[in-house]
């Protein structure tokens, strides 16, 4: 294989495994502080001990959470080097505020938080939970902004050979910049809302600490129920926005050839994509693609045969990837709104627990997907219509990017089984007894 | 002016860095050394609990300016450098989930097998890291397009292996000083004890390292050429340097274990910036053509990258340093056995 293959694929593995961890860091750390506000401000013991049950399973989260990132930080040098020389001037600039204007903030106070309780005032313990969640939160806004600015490239010129900031305003207030990160925190905040009722509802079928993961529960299921709503209203819009600043990958995600007035959403399709065209399309709802892109019956769409061939996204892992979020995204809101109804009776409802025990992975799966649209979908361009992807990669050997992808994979591998293997232990194990428990 | 700005600040973080990670990096390498229980080995963790996670930010910052303010040399120096980065990473990775890990689980293999990446973690980046450094002071062979025309071997020259044991001996000592001030009783002692014989170590490395790098670098010539812009570190940036050097074992002999540890964390700055003082213009010198190398000119931002990036760093550096002060100063107590109850250690 080749240095660019190698390369993609070692980029790939490095990111998903980053974010396998980084959602449950964003949802997670603003659920425990907002447990340990409860506590701040009623001084029930209850919500200490769940800032705690919680906070610890975050914890070991966060720690792989950080270390994957570290190897991304560097990969846009060792393996994207020519990328990194024609860009950095607007795109290293993103990487170095994050690690400056978030980085140091969430893992200075996670330090505070993990070993401050008996150490600063409740209130400031308290503070240290939000700093944490509100820099981790921030992280995401600044490299999703250096992200989406690879999906729509803003604010620059092309001079001396590179491109180069021309306006930092535009750059950090793009539109789909801010797409993009209400839709990637929205969908880490479902994730952890499904991971705590999850968790809950495994304990919730045992009978064990019933009071303690009822309230957690509630809890979860008010904050996943209201950004499984957002993900639904704003994801729509977000595909609105990507019909308009890139059509390849609109083409691809709905496996449309030719270009279509009053083009029609299928309800079930096979792309072909050796022959160009889709083997198999049932249930078309007239219009209604034109409707979802442009907000009206009758606009048209662009197909993918409308663009040269060495423009074109790989369509089939979009396509699929795109239907499998979106699939999941309508199935979330209906699970949140039940828990929600059934918050005060969950323990007649097994079922219910069961099917929420069950649906834990469904969060991982929707990112990851959702990811690969996004970054799959924008091929064959790094930076979409500025840079190819084969022309950002490392003048370096093959050999070398062998052995650090083996290495990846192997040690990757090995660190994922220890921490979901720890979380799950963890988790079962439930809280730590309360105080008067312990003392009767 | 605005490019020998951003020179001094990466100078000045990446010193910063070593100063920090270094005390942290130096400790997990002497664990074996000074450990002689499990209880040692918890207490050594945790002296370090609150705050190595905040030091290693100091290098993601130290990568991501690099790549903001001199992006051609971000892309050359981590492709060059491909598999030196890439071991120095893996060791990060594995270094940073242990603290968290090893004591998850009731298995002394489990145990076992964390405290072990500790170790290796810890000594692997102490290492490259001065072999890196060393290597740039020296130039490493890049060609007229910024590609690099060597291997991992090249960089394991003796000059660059002097550098990683230089390193090595900085951040050993560092952290031993760090246990010192951080504990009490035959752990204290045992690290006080090392700590004084690391110094000496140091201070021989030290002397060859400066011989050598009259003979292997051409850091002095820039000393020596440019007289007008160089009087005020070449006068100052020694100086600290030997001053720090020798204020380290002064402190100790007199028991000042906080002042010890200042000290030498003085030392590895001046260390840190001689060097990079040395190499002024330059940030990646090329070993095949001096016309080759990549100097703050040929590989900066443009100048509004340059000042927007400025105005960020002139705001948040003062921030961060102010809040991490606040947490050493926070858990500045030593870590005894009570510490280890606490549901949160390591
Ligand atoms: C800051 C920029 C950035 C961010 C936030 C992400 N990516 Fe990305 N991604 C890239 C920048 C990038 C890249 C450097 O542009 C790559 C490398 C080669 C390429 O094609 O684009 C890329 C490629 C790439 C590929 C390979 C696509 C292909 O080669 O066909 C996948 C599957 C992902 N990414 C997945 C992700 C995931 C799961 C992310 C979530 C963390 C993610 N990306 C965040
Ligand atoms: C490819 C691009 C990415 C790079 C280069 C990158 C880089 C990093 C680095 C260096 C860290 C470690 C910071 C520390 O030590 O505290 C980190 C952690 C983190 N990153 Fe990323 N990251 C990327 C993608 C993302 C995305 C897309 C998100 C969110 C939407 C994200 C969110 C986070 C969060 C929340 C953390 C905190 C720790 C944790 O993951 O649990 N990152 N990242
Ligand atoms: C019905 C609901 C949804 C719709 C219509 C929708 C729409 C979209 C679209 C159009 C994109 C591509 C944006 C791009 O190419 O940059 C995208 C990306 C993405 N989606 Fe969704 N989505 C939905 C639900 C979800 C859910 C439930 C999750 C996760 C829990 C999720 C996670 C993601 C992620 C992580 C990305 C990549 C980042 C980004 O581009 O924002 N989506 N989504």
């Amino acid at each position: 294989m080749d240095v660019l293959m190698l390369s993609r694929l070692q980029f790939a593995a490095a990111t998903f495994f980053h974010f396998l961890f980084v959602p449950l860091t964003l949802g997670l750390s603003v659920l425990v502080a907002i447990m340990e506000t409860k506590w701040v401000r009623t001084g029930d013991e209850e919500y200490k001990r769940m800032a705690k049950f919680w906070g610890k399973l975050f914890l070991i989260n966060f720690a792989i959470g950080i270390v994957t990132g570290i190897t991304l930080e560097f990969q846009f040098g060792t393996n994207w080097s020519r990328y990194s020389r024609y860009v950095g001037d607007v795109f290293g600039s993103l990487l170095a505020i994050e690690a400056s204007a978030a980085f140091f903030l969430e893992s200075t106070f996670i330090g505070v938080w993990a070993f401050g309780w008996d150490r600063v005032s409740p209130r400031l313990h308290m503070v240290s939970m939000w700093l944490v969640a509100i820099a981790s939160n921030l992280s995401a806004v600044w490299i999703l902004t250096a992200n989406a600015w690879m999906q729509h490239p803003v604010g620059y010129v092309i001079r001396n050979g590179r491109a180069e900031l021309d306006d930092f305003m535009a750059v950090v207030t793009q539109p789909f910049a801010m797409q993009q990160i209400i839709h990637t925190v929205a969908g880490a905040y479902i994730l952890a809302g499904f991971f705590v009722m999850g968790v809950c509802a495994y304990h919730l079928l045992r009978k064990q600490n019933v009071e303690f993961f009822t309230r957690s529960f509630r809890i979860a299921a008010a904050f996943a129920l209201i950004f499984s709503l957002v993900e639904v209203v704003q994801g729509h819009v977000h595909g609105g926005e990507v019909a308009k600043i890139q059509p390849t990958k609109l083409a691809a995600m709905e496996s449309l050839w030719d270009t279509t007035d009053n083009a029609p959403q299928y309800l079930f399709l096979i792309p072909d994509e050796k022959n160009e065209r889709n083997l198999v399309e049932i249930g078309g709802i007239p219009g209604a693609l034109s409707m979802l892109a442009y907000h009206s019956p009758s606009a048209t769409v662009k197909g993918l045969k409308d663009f040269p061939k060495e423009d074109r996204p790989p369509v089939l892992p979009t396509f699929i990837a795109f239907r499998v979020m979106v699939g999941l995204g309508l199935l979330f809101p209906l699970l949140a709104l039940i828990g929600w109804i059934k918050r005060n009776r969950l323990m007649e409802n097994a079922g219910y627990l069961k099917a929420m025990l069950f649906a834990m992975p469904l969060p991982y799966i929707a990112l990851q997907a959702g990811w690969i649209v996004a970054e799959v979908g924008r091929q064959p361009w790094v930076v979409y219509g500025m840079m190819r992807t084969s022309d950002a990669v490392s003048p370096i050997s093959g050999s070398q990017v062998m052995g650090s992808f083996i290495a990846l994979v192997g040690v990757y591998t090995l660190l994922g089984i220890a921490a979901f293997y720890l979380l799950a232990r963890y988790a079962r194990k439930g809280p730590q007894p309360s105080s008067s428990e312990a003392t009767a | 002016m605005l490019e020998s700005v951003w020179f001094i600040l990466w100078g000045v973080l990446w010193a910063v860095y070593f100063a920090l990670d270094g005390f942290d990096l130096g400790l997990g390498t002497l664990v074996p050394v000074l450990a002689k229980s499990d209880v040692d080995k918890r207490i050594i963790y945790n002296s370090m609990g609150p705050f190595w996670d905040g030091n290693e930010v100091w290098l993601i910052t130290a990568g991501g300016v690099t790549f903001a303010a001199f992006p051609t040399t971000y892309a050359v120096m981590f492709s060059g450098l491909y598999s030196a980065l890439m071991i120095v990473l893996f060791a990060l990775i594995l270094r940073g989930v242990s603290f968290e890990f090893r004591g998850k689980l009731d298995s002394p293999m489990w145990t076992a097998i964390w405290d072990g990446c500790v170790v290796l973690g810890s000594f692997v980046p102490a290492l490259l890291l001065g072999v890196a450094f060393a290597n740039i002071f020296e130039g490493i062979p890049i060609d007229e397009a910024g590609v690099f025309q060597g291997n991992l071997f090249t960089l394991l020259n003796p000059y660059g292996l002097l550098g990683g044991v230089l390193f090595l001996c900085m951040f050993t000592t560092h952290g031993a000083l760090w246990l010192a001030v951080k504990t009490e009783g035959p752990l204290h002692d045992r690290a006080a004890a090392l700590a004084r014989k690391l110094w000496l170590a140091l201070a021989v490395v030290a002397v060859i390292f400066l011989v050598a790098t009259w003979f292997a670098t051409r850091l002095y010539d820039n000393y020596l050429q440019n007289p007008f812009v160089f009087t005020i570190p070449i006068v100052l940036i020694p100086v600290i340097l030997v001053a720090a050097l020798f204020m380290m074992r002064f402190y100790m002999g007199k028991g000042s274990w906080w002042k010890a540890w200042f000290a030498s964390g003085l030392t590895i700055i001046g260390a840190t910036l001689f060097g990079v003082a040395g190499l002024y213009p330059n940030l990646l010198p090329s070993s095949l053509n001096p016309a080759y190398s990549l100097t703050i000119y040929n590989s900066s931002s443009s100048p509004l990258t340059l000042k927007i990036m400025l105005g960020v760093a002139l705001t948040f550096v003062p921030i961060v340093i102010a809040y991490q002060s606040w947490v050493y100063f926070m858990f500045r107590d030593k870590v005894t056995e009570d510490h280890l109850a606490y549901d949160e250690a390591y």
